[in-house]
């Protein structure tokens, strides 16, 4: 099921220990909410999926399908009126450190510096004094260095959101879930970012749940992509991304999926 | 990335001020217009010198309508401010914007100071074109009469003749100031360190906004002055009461921005840091606090100002030193003069307070750097 190949670059170029990945099961949850005039949302019914550790799943679909409540869920930020959540064999309870979470505004704390924003996992958990050689190695790996004493706000979007990134790294998460990361950003970077990401995925191995409206960042990122529709939210369906990494933007297969991906959500019209 | 870089070394770099101040020679010759620029801009330093002299002349030269003795004070002032600003004026290149480090921390502090007033020199020079319109409607044309309006040299005359002691065995004004300066600082750290405690626990625990907001709501608006009489009541010494009427008074903008701030909190700040692993203390303190901070300032600031003019009222009571009572003991006796010299030590006083406090939320909000506007 997993199909992807490790690149060469390994976790031990990166001089970090890798982390232990774990499996992530949601089975038949169900999610309402009651919207401000009062009416009764169902955000998602009966959503189930199984991602193997390690693996990298998206989910794509039209606004309101419910992606991001499937994330906040899985992060323990809400929890579900029917189903249940499992990372590895124990169910979900609340949000973790084992879960990072990585939103499109990167949502750096803005009174603290680059270092101890990503540090700030460690503080948190009151492991700083003994983990503290390991912030360097995190700016480090997201190329901060110069900019380790810098304030958010001194940053562009691309910097603050590889910032974000290696704080939610720092715990050495089990599984990190990203809404939409890269929605905020340029073109460019958004595809150097994506290429970032895969290769902090391919070293240290971590399950990620990335929601996107960018079929080709699904296409071009994902072991999976899974398609919801909305009202109420639900699985329509579950493509397996079979291509050989690292992945072609506009190799033929590529495009054929893309294709298939737009038709599958009505949009076949504008996409040629 | 390179634009950024460059970006940021904008941002944290020098002021356009100190950049013309570095030109080299070269540069300056290269540009006549800027010469020129520049030159005027060191003539704008001795602005006040012309000033200062201007009012000198007023002083020395237009005959007297008002009944008044001059007493010369404010004349050595006037020569105080032209000595100063020649001197300052012909070394104003020494004094530059210096970042403060720790070892040419009081350098650094002399040339900044200096540097401000050279920079202020022409603010200066118009407060001196202020004091001659004084003079000339006062003392010289008598268009406004004594007792009630003397003019700068008697107001001037009697800074310094109160500044030990009031007469009639009363405390001066030095004595006042410290008076009321233990009453403000006391007073202004109980109600801003409660009202900080209040707002956090108001803003973040639903329980307590539940039941604490009405509380709020209803005792809040009441002006602190209005509470005197039952301060008195309830304090065994006119000090305390004054205090804890200056605490109210602080307590309640404090509490009402820092509950803002902290119920205002980023609901996605709180949901990053619980998923990095953080329990409700740091919840609260790393990241509701922080995130409070510019509002809280604002609070601070508003306790401030509030806390200054429940001080004068207070003071008036009860209290026998300190600037409100002086002020007040002053206009019982009629002696305008005394009021207006309390005036002209207050605007100085709590404006020189108020700056520290900017200084402290500049220290704290630094990270905010570039957004404040205020």
């Amino acid at each position: 099921m997993v199909s992807r190949q490790r690149a060469a670059i390994g976790g031990a170029k990166q001089g970090l220990t890798s982390d232990v990945p774990a499996s992530v099961r949601i089975v038949n949850i169900s999610k309402q909410f009651i919207s401000t005039d009062g009416e009764t949302v169902h955000a998602l019914h009966d959503v189930s999926l199984t991602m193997v550790a390690g693996e990298m799943v998206s989910l794509v679909g039209p606004s309101g399908c419910g992606k991001s409540t499937l994330l906040r869920l899985v992060a323990g930020l809400e929890s579900p009126d029917a189903g249940a959540l499992y990372v590895g064999d124990a169910p979900i309870a609340g949000p973790s450190a084992e879960r990072g979470l990585m939103f499109q505004d990167p949502n750096l704390f803005p009174w603290l510096t680059v270092r101890r924003n990503i540090q700030s996992g460690l503080v948190a958990r009151g492991v700083l004094a003994e983990r503290r050689h390991e912030v360097d190695e995190f700016i480090r790996l997201v190329g901060l260095e110069a900019f380790a004493n810098s304030y958010p706000h001194q940053l562009s979007g691309g910097m603050a959101q590889r910032a974000a990134l290696a704080r939610a790294l720092i715990n050495h998460p089990k599984v990190l879930l990203l809404d939409e990361p890269l929605g905020a950003l340029d073109a460019f970077t958004r595809m150097r970012m994506q290429d970032e990401v895969l290769r902090i995925w391919q070293a240290r191995g971590t399950t990620m749940l990335l929601v996107t409206h960018d079929i080709d960042e699904a296409i071009y990122m994902s072991d999976r992509i899974v398609i919801m529709s909305p009202r109420p939210g639900r699985v329509e369906r579950i493509i397996e991304i079979g291509l050989e990494r690292p992945r072609q933007r506009n190799g033929a297969e590529f495009l054929r999926m893309r294709a298939e991906i737009l038709e599958m959500l009505h949009f076949a019209g504008n996409a040629s | 990335m390179e634009s950024q870089t460059i970006e940021i070394a904008e941002r944290g770099g020098a002021a356009p001020a100190e950049i013309s101040a570095d030109m080299t020679p070269y540069t300056a010759a290269a540009s006549p217009a800027r010469a020129s620029r520049r030159r005027g801009a060191a003539l704008a330093a001795f602005t006040p010198v012309v000033t200062a002299a201007i009012a000198l002349g007023i002083h020395r030269g237009v005959i007297n309508r008002q009944n008044a003795v001059p007493s010369g004070a404010y004349a050595r002032f006037l020569i105080g401010v032209i000595v100063a600003f020649v001197l300052l004026g012909v070394t104003q290149r020494v004094w530059r914007r210096t970042k403060s480090t720790r070892r040419n921390f009081a350098w650094a502090a002399v040339s900044n100071l200096l540097h401000w007033f050279v920079a202020s020199a022409p603010i200066v020079a118009a407060g001196m074109l202020v004091l001659c319109a004084w003079e000339l409607v006062t003392l010289k044309f008598n268009l406004m009469p004594l007792p009630y309006f003397p003019g700068p040299d008697g107001v001037l005359q009697t800074l310094v003749d109160d500044w030990r002691s009031a007469g009639l065995g009363q405390p001066g004004l030095a004595e006042c100031m410290v008076q009321s300066l233990v009453l403000l600082l006391s007073g202004y750290t109980v109600g801003s360190v409660l009202g900080i405690i209040c707002g956090v626990l108001i803003g973040w625990f639903a329980p307590v906004r539940y039941w604490g907001m009405p509380v709020m709501k209803l005792i809040g608006p009441i002006p602190a002055t209005a509470l005197i009489p039952m301060a008195l009541m309830l304090f065994p010494n006119p000090t305390l009461s004054a205090i804890s009427l200056i605490a109210m008074a602080v307590w309640f903008p404090v509490t009402m921005l820092t509950l803002s701030g902290v119920s205002n909190t980023r609901a996605s700040y709180l949901d990053v840091a619980r998923t990095l692993g953080a329990g409700p203390a740091y919840l609260v303190l790393r990241v509701a606090i922080p995130a409070a901070m510019p509002s809280i300032f604002v609070g601070l600031f508003m306790g401030l100002g509030a806390s200054f003019l429940t001080l004068i009222v207070a003071e008036a009571v009860g209290v026998q030193a300190g600037l409100g009572w002086y002020i007040d003991w002053a206009r019982a006796y009629s002696d305008y003069k005394k009021v207006y010299a309390a005036l002209v030590i207050m605007s100085v006083y709590f404006s020189t307070i108020m700056t520290l406090l900017f200084v402290v939320r500049d220290r704290v909000l630094v990270w905010q750097k570039g957004t404040i506007k205020w």
